[in-house]
């Protein structure tokens, strides 16, 4: 593999300790990855040397990459370079569509979730996902849309109405439907459909959250809604986004990974990999020369 | 119409082109309204033969030798028991069949030709059923000719039915909530409890009632395993012999008697209200579970 991974060894940047109240996302990004090249944070999870296939198409061609501890790794490349799929291995969800199959190892603390004695729905139960298009379930109204995953998975809260509504002021849309917790979640905008579903797989308390391009079905403001939201989310869990828009990437996430035609081509943090980005390839998918 | 004064005159409609269109559209009116016409003009002769005897004591007396006597009691409780042990025969069985082959399945000649076989027997003569449960039912496994063996040779000729109507309303529920609810870590028992299943009840219920108000009607099996046609009491349990009203009504036609032609036109009208309205409750249930569907 020709790719840039393991141990980023970015350039040491000043990092003049705490963020300025007035400094930008970005900057702030840049200022947390600078402080990790000191002390690197552990790898929640981590992907080695991972194939995966459609049929006898070849979707990724051996991905090793890292993803840390409560930061945000963005997956950017152009369509069907894999990085939906790469997302849909860690949860074991890439299984799920016929004729699909994985080789290769996938870290989860340690352990490696595709182990022969491993449980797939164990796996989906410590790491979250959230799909492209909102899919609320339309026969559950607000409230059980939020604890579907414990009623689905056969678990009992012991405070159910608590529960809800902390998943629901974690996801900020508790003050939106706090008066309509029994009616449908259809009837929602679709950025508060999206948020629905990211309470509803916050509600079971994940340690990884996956969102498969979240906001590539929502408008900019519902967009910048989201991102918010994952700039709040990035505190207590390991997020991992994959994305099309490369100013999204470069706005929320920590570290990026640039995909290309199922392989990993660079990896590295976000403002470096945006700004001196060290492979060709990654240099012109960035300045838009191809994609 | 007027001649070309104008330059859009090329624009202008043209009766020759018309013509194909109003005369396709003419047999299609036809094509239409006389099956229409027919069925009314049957239940409309039905129902002024009825009227005369069409009260509550014709719903709530026994069979009888004189015609103006006899009722259509013990056939009406036998049919609504009838229908009730066939729905809950074949609902179980068929929504079962559907989910396997929908759910668990996997694409093979077994399967292939299992689900060839199931829409050819949709297609089998439903009086073959009847000779498969007098000899099965009725005969190998003792039953007798009891609502039983009627209910299990019924739900037998509806299982094809149900069985087409349940995969189609599985096929309805999208991939994506699916995934949504393996995601939340469900396995695969209880996405299909808690997410397939509730989504796709209105669907596999309206084919089961559709095919239920066909199965009120049929005559040809119930004769062949040998119900009764003069029944002087009510089913008591479900080995209890039983009429059923197609075969009340068959009976009363084949006698010489006008007055029992009168009882039968009453019959067919209890028997066709009584089928608009399992129809009528398939298209409630419909609508009353899709406002819980919300999309």
């Amino acid at each position: 593999m020709d790719t840039v991974l393991a141990a980023p060894t970015p350039t040491p940047r000043p990092s003049g300790g705490l963020p300025s109240p007035t400094t930008t996302a970005g900057e702030r990004a840049a200022a947390l990855a600078a402080a990790d090249a000191v002390a690197r944070p552990t790898e929640k999870m981590s992907a080695h040397d991972l194939h995966a296939w459609f049929g006898k198409a070849e979707a990724l061609k051996g991905i090793t990459l890292p993803l840390l501890e409560r930061r945000v790794t963005a997956i950017i490349g152009p369509s069907g370079c894999g990085k939906s799929t790469f997302v849909r291995c860690l949860n074991r969800m890439h299984e799920v569509v016929p004729g699909a199959r994985v080789a290769g190892r996938v870290l989860l603390d340690g352990q490696d979730v595709y182990a022969s004695q491993v449980n797939p729905v164990r796996v989906r139960r410590r790491v979250g996902m959230v799909f492209q298009k909102p899919n609320p379930f339309p026969t559950m109204s607000i409230r059980e849309n939020t604890l579907a995953g414990l009623r689905l998975g056969g678990e009992k809260a012991p405070d159910p109405a608590g529960l809800a509504e902390k998943a629901l002021r974690q996801a900020a849309l508790w003050d939106e439907v706090k008066d309509i917790l029994g009616r449908s979640g259809s009837g929602l905008s679709g950025g508060q459909q999206q948020r629905l579903c990211i309470a509803r797989a916050l509600a079971l308390e994940p340690e990884v959250l996956l969102m498969d391009e979240p906001c590539s079905a929502l408008d900019p403001i519902a967009t910048a809604r989201i991102e918010e939201l994952i700039h709040g989310l990035r505190e207590r869990y390991t997020i991992v986004i994959v994305t099309h828009n490369m100013q999204q990437a470069a706005r929320v996430a920590d570290y990026t990974a640039f995909f290309h035609l199922g392989e990993l081509v660079e990896y590295d943090r976000t403002d470096v990999l945006f700004t001196r980005p060290s492979r060709q390839r990654t240099e012109d998918y960035i300045t838009g020369r191809f994609g | 119409m007027s001649a070309p004064s104008s330059r859009t005159h090329d624009l202008a409609i043209r009766r020759a082109e018309l013509a194909p269109q109003r005369v396709f559209q003419a047999i299609g009116l036809v094509a239409l309204v006389l099956p229409l016409l027919l069925l009314a003009f049957l239940f409309g002769s039905s129902l002024v033969d009825a009227w005369p005897r069409l009260d509550w004591d014709f719903l709530t007396a026994f069979p009888s030798r004189k015609p103006a006597l006899a009722g259509i009691l013990p056939a009406l409780v036998g049919t609504t028991c009838l229908m009730g042990l066939t729905a809950a025969i074949a609902i179980p069985v068929g929504l079962g069949a559907a989910l396997y082959l929908e759910e668990y399945a996997r694409p093979s000649r077994l399967t292939m030709l299992i689900e060839l076989n199931i829409s050819t027997l949709a297609g089998v003569p439903s009086i073959i059923y009847g000779l498969l449960g007098l000899e099965v039912f009725a005969r190998v496994l003792g039953m007798g000719r009891s609502l039983l063996t009627g209910a299990c040779t019924l739900a037998l000729l509806l299982l094809p039915m149900v069985i087409m109507a349940s995969r189609e309303a599985l096929r309805t529920v999208p991939q994506s909530l699916r995934e949504a609810s393996y995601a939340l870590g469900a396995d695969k028992w209880r996405t299909l409890r808690g997410v397939v299943l509730p989504m796709c009840l209105p669907g596999v219920l309206t084919g089961v009632i559709l095919s239920l108000a066909r199965a009120i009607g049929e005559t040809a099996p119930l004769i062949t395993i040998g119900a009764l046609t003069y029944v002087a009491f009510l089913p008591d349990s479900v080995h209890s012999e039983f009429t059923a009203l197609p075969i009340q009504i068959f009976n009363w036609v084949s006698r010489p008697q006008a007055g029992f032609h009168v009882n039968a036109a009453a019959g067919i009208v209890v028997l066709v209200g009584l089928m608009l309205l399992l129809n009528g409750f398939a298209i409630w249930l419909r609508a009353r579970l899709q406002r819980r569907v919300y999309w």
